[in-house]
């Protein structure tokens, strides 16, 4: 029993793997800031420092909502089309063979080529935003899901039809457990992405948000600020993934 | 048996299904071809004659056919021609109640423990829980999977996985179990001791079972009747009945008449895979 029920374990000395990453980045940092110095960059110690006391601000953190509901519209939008886009392809098996490599194929092209178009489309603001961040991760979300209904094992199909289950039966107590998990996989990398896009929306035209906060910091030569809100950003993205990841992981265990 | 799988005795109407004397499952003509460019005629014409309580098993060459005959005996394919019937009524595309199909492949469902893939199917059908309760509990029992029921599937080693498949078919009671290779992916010793359990469920649960197998012995040990199958498109080339008495076990492929039936099942089967290899027996 023990011996079947074993799973393999978190190897010896993983426990150390991320505080030393976090660690080697620090060095890295602080030698990028030796080499370069106080003109290109600041060093990690001044950058915390700054960070915290912009928490205090609130300027600050009307920005920072700004980019948060951006963030938000752009998500649930992205993930809705991608998860019923990729559902509709998979089980339409004929449009989902017609259909993947051309959205494999506009997912390669750099979307900051559209960024003219976006904005002629939706002019300047929120909408501009949302629309940037949404076509950064609807694709990947769609293409997951698409491989997650694709790669259904036709077997679970026929068992359900065994068991005489009705379709809305078959549809949420069978193939949407079944491909949760790769489903999950695709939002949270169409999270990350989403929330790129959603930065470079706001660094090209807008007037608010942690992305224009980055630029304005570039063009007025602020490396303080700069350097204070990309760390802010990248940890609160490192965190965000950490915790979907650990759910992906926990979604995958019983697989 | 009465608290345990047997659906016979406490389906309604059951009885009154069927004609005394009639077939519980019967196949017409029944032909499948595969439409296409070039269309593909998989199946038949086949006539077939399930008696209730039988044990039917089917052997023949790889790609005879011989899962296309399940799916539409389940109703899961529509027959190109012929009638299939189960209890008297006609079976056409939609799985009838009362029928249960386990398949070569693994089919439990990865995101359940052992005890909620044995409950699913009578949790989608409304079943009183208590009553859910008492099926899972007597099944996950019978098919000796007490210790693993709250382990999930790819904890289990290929048999145990097939068992909880066969369990949670079993538990609806069905009156004829259809079984597409279930042991396929298996090896020989579990093979055999699969064998065993599933001639002890058969006796108990008093189901009609028609068995589709590629292993001649376990066809010969496990059925009453045996039906092998010629290349594509599967008829039947010969039906024997084996004459072994209801209680039986693995034991019999020492019983000296073992060897004469899968002998005369090898020489079927031997020219007729050549044929489906695209060579001509010697």
């Amino acid at each position: 029993m023990s011996a079947a029920l074993a799973r393999p374990g978190r190897p010896r000395g993983l426990a150390l793997d991320q505080p030393l990453i976090v660690l080697a980045l620090l060095l890295c940092w602080q030698g990028a800031y030796a080499y370069a110095g106080s003109s290109a960059i600041t060093s990690p110690l001044a950058t915390i420092a700054y960070a915290a006391s912009m928490l205090q601000q609130g300027w600050f953190w009307s920005n920072v909502g700004a980019t948060a509901l951006a963030f938000f519209y752009s998500l649930v939008i992205a993930s809705l089309i991608g998860v019923l886009a990729g559902l509709g392809l998979g089980l339409w098996r004929f449009a989902g063979d017609v259909t993947e490599p051309v959205l494999a194929a506009l997912y390669t092209i750099p979307k900051v080529t559209l960024y003219p178009l976006i904005l002629l489309l939706f002019g300047l603001g929120l909408p501009a935003k949302v629309a940037f961040g949404v076509i950064h991760g609807v694709i990947p979300v769609t293409l997951f899901t698409l491989a997650a209904v694709k790669g259904l094992p036709p077997v679970l199909l026929r068992s359900a039809r065994a068991m005489r289950l009705s379709p809305r039966q078959t549809l949420l107590h069978v193939l949407a457990p079944a491909v949760l998990p790769e489903i999950f996989t695709g939002l949270r990398v169409g999270f990350s992405l989403t929330l790129l896009g959603v930065l470079i929306g706001e660094m090209f035209a807008s007037q608010k948000g942690m992305g224009f906060l980055i630029l304005n910091g570039i063009n007025l030569h602020n490396v303080k600020l700069t350097t204070a809100v990309v760390l802010i950003v990248v940890v609160t993205a490192i965190l965000a993934n950490a915790g979907l990841l650990a759910a992906d992981k926990r979604l995958r265990r019983q697989r | 048996m009465a608290d345990g799988l047997a659906g016979t005795a406490s389906v309604p109407g059951a009885a009154s299904l069927a004609a005394p004397g009639s077939p519980h499952a019967s196949m017409r003509g029944v032909t499948r071809v595969y439409p296409g460019a070039a269309p593909v005629h998989a199946l038949g014409p086949i006539d077939l004659d399930l008696a209730r309580g039988e044990f039917f098993s089917v052997v023949g060459p790889s790609g005879c056919g011989k899962s296309t005959l399940i799916d539409v005996q389940a109703g899961l394919a529509v027959p190109s021609a012929g009638e299939v019937t189960f209890e008297g009524r006609p079976v056409s595309g939609k799985v009838p109640d009362g029928i249960g199909v386990v398949f070569q492949e693994d089919a439990s469902f990865p995101w359940l423990t052992v005890t909620d893939n044995i409950a699913f199917g009578l949790r989608r059908a409304g079943v009183d829980p208590a009553e859910v309760r008492r099926r899972v509990e007597y099944a996950v029992g019978f098919m000796g999977l007490r210790d693993f029921a709250r382990a999930y599937p790819v904890q289990l080693s290929g048999g145990m996985r097939q068992r909880v498949c066969i369990a949670r078919t079993l538990v609806l009671q069905p009156r004829l179990i259809l079984l597409d290779e279930p042991f396929g992916a298996l090896d020989q010793q579990t093979r055999l001791l699969m064998g065993d359990e599933l001639l002890r469920l058969w006796r108990e649960t008093r189901a009609t079972v028609l068995l589709i197998t590629h292993a001649l012995d376990e066809a010969a040990m496990l059925s009453d009747r045996v039906g092998a199958m010629s290349a594509r498109p599967g008829r039947f080339v010969d039906l024997l009945e084996t004459g072994w008495p209801r209680e039986r076990d693995s034991s019999l492929v020492a019983e000296a008449g073992f060897g004469a039936i899968t002998a005369r099942l090898w020489s079927h089967l031997r020219a007729e895979s050549l044929k489906a290899m695209g060579g001509a027996p010697p």
